[in-house]
């Protein structure tokens, strides 16, 4: 009998910073502060935190953390690689360590200082020979203008519309309006300023990038049975999973056979087979929303619709409260806050704790996914 | 083969390529005027990105077979500003995604241009679609040889 991840841990702290375009404190006391809020929700001793697990492209390190936070003695560290694409397999990493007893109280985090700090993109003292020397000089700089080239194919293929891509933009706004915490609270969106907003990679809107934005979450994961004794509702890991795709190209998988099947449906091809539940049973996803065409490339990659039914699937308020699929319920990446996704994770389990500014009624499951168009990774929440 | 060692690219210029080991030859025979794409040695299949062996056979043998140059846009992205400033001088430009005639699979990033040394943004956006027939022509970029994209005469 193989060793299961099914419903072994469960998160029972999360904490966060305040999200703004600038906020003062350094990446590393915000990780901190975010840290130990999350410890604070669970009720338990930061001493006790023996397991770390992060994702590239920040400052903080477990090092540091570790020692500020006055962790004990730490048995498990983990940093998963590609960005955004990392999010969800930090929890899924301290989900194994914690099932298989390599440690028992995990902490994973995310801090960024995007909104003050520089563009990534801007350094082209970093731009890496591969696949670099074969998008860059061409003027396919940002992540924006990379998956704009998938947008557009999609779009093209499958009769997907701007219109499509809307009301991914709408879904999330919507949301946010209602999360005071969101950086797009009380700030209305409407067809008409999406359809007369710049552009910033055709076919690409201003409204289909995310926000750039400072600040810090944390989640705490311990056992199953330590759960029941904690604060909150526990919210299982019931399945994780990540995905990088045989002959894969990171965020320019133009040389793939098929570049529209990313590794959205690597990782959902393990998750569900692991999984006591399917697609139908969801009952509302936090999808990966660094650019609105990643919503209906992942609505399909992870089974809610066909191949090329991700546009279609949007119509009729689908994505709204109420919706089929009510996603991005703080406002995700696009209107609550960019913290590379970690965000959807915390909503995730506020919506399996009741918690949510925009409750889903009942909500037992919840699909959260991690950056598509990258090496990637996801879960499933259970209450 | 090495990579060519390129000078630090100033500020308002446009980036040039900086080759990896295995991307080298394919900068070479650019500056030739030669669209070459790697192949396997031991099976025939090309692969791009080029690297060190071949995913289908695991040969390490590999030459670079020329290729004609002709191809359909698979995709295309119009950039606007904020850009590199070298970039945003041009913007909007066009960026194709070109998929080679004789090697279907095989797709390059370029530019489409007017003609080979019109500037980045002279294509004319009208005439941009998916499937429209391109070949490849090339530019001097900041002392490197690239290949560009012209419309195909009808
Ligand atoms: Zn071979």
């Amino acid at each position: 009998m193989a060793a299961t991840l099914k419903d072994a841990t469960a998160i029972v702290g999360i904490g966060q910073t305040p999200f703004a375009r600038r906020l003062p404190q350094s990446e590393k006391e915000l990780a901190c502060r975010a840290i130990l809020a999350a410890l604070d929700d669970a009720g338990i001793a930061p001493g006790e935190v023996d397991a770390f697990a992060s994702y590239t492209m920040e400052e903080t390190d477990e090092v540091e953390v570790a020692k500020a936070i006055g962790a004990g003695d730490a048995t498990f560290f983990s940093r998963v690689g590609y960005g955004g694409g990392g999010s969800c397999a930090t929890i899924g990493h301290l989900a194994a360590a914690i099932a298989t007893g390599q440690a028992s109280v995990g902490v994973a985090w995310r801090s960024r200082k995007r909104g003050s700090g520089p563009r990534p993109w801007t350094n082209t003292a970093v731009q890496l020979p591969t696949p670099g020397q074969w998008t860059r000089p061409f003027g396919l700089l940002r992540p924006a203008d990379e998956i704009a080239m998938l947008a557009r194919r999609y779009m093209h293929e499958y009769g997907a519309t701007r219109d499509h891509l809307f009301n991914v933009a709408m879904a999330c706004r919507n949301r946010a309006n209602e999360n005071p915490a969101a950086i797009m609270y009380e700030r209305p969106l409407t067809r008409e300023m999406y359809m007369t907003s710049r552009m910033v990679s055709e076919p690409l809107c201003l409204f289909d990038n995310c926000l750039e934005t400072d600040g810090a979450l944390a989640c705490v994961v311990v056992s199953a049975a330590r759960a029941r004794d904690c604060r909150h509702r526990p919210v299982h890991v019931h399945a994780a999973a990540q995905g990088l795709p045989s002959q894969h190209h990171g965020m320019v998988n133009y040389w793939n056979d098929d570049p529209l099947s990313g590794p959205a449906w690597t990782a959902a091809r393990h998750l569900w087979k692991r999984a006591d539940f399917g697609p139908q049973d969801v009952d509302t996803a936090q999808i990966y929303d660094a650019f609105t065409p990643l919503v209906p490339l992942s609505l399909e990659g992870y089974g809610f619709c066909g191949r090329g039914e991700g546009g279609a699937f949007t119509e009729g308020g689908a994505l709204e409260t109420g919706g089929r699929l009510p996603i991005n319920t703080g406002g995700g990446g696009l209107s609550e806050a960019y913290v590379h996704g970690f965000n959807l994770i915390t909503e995730g389990v506020k919506q399996l704790r009741g918690t949510s500014t925009a409750q889903v009624p009942d909500a037992r499951t919840c699909l959260v996914t991690a950056g598509e168009g990258v090496p990637t990774s996801a879960i499933l929440l259970r209450a | 083969m090495t990579a060519t060692p390129t000078a630090p690219t100033p500020a308002d210029a446009l980036l040039a390529p900086v080759p990896d080991e295995d991307g080298a030859p394919f900068w070479e025979y650019a500056a030739r005027g030669e669209l070459r794409v790697q192949a396997c040695t031991a099976c025939g299949r090309l692969r791009f990105p080029p690297r060190p062996c071949c995913p289908h056979c695991r040969s390490f043998d590999s030459h670079w077979q020329p290729v004609d140059g002709r191809g359909r846009i698979w995709s295309y992205v119009r950039p606007h500003p904020p850009l590199l400033p070298a970039y945003a001088a041009h913007a909007p430009y066009t960026v194709v995604l070109v998929e080679l005639a004789d090697a279907p699979g095989i797709r390059l990033v370029g530019n489409l241009v007017a003609s080979a040394d019109a500037p980045l943004g002279s294509a004319d956006p009208a005439a941009v679609r998916i499937g429209a027939r391109v070949r490849a022509v090339f530019a001097d970029c900041g002392g490197v040889t690239v290949p560009r994209w012209v419309p195909e005469k009808p």
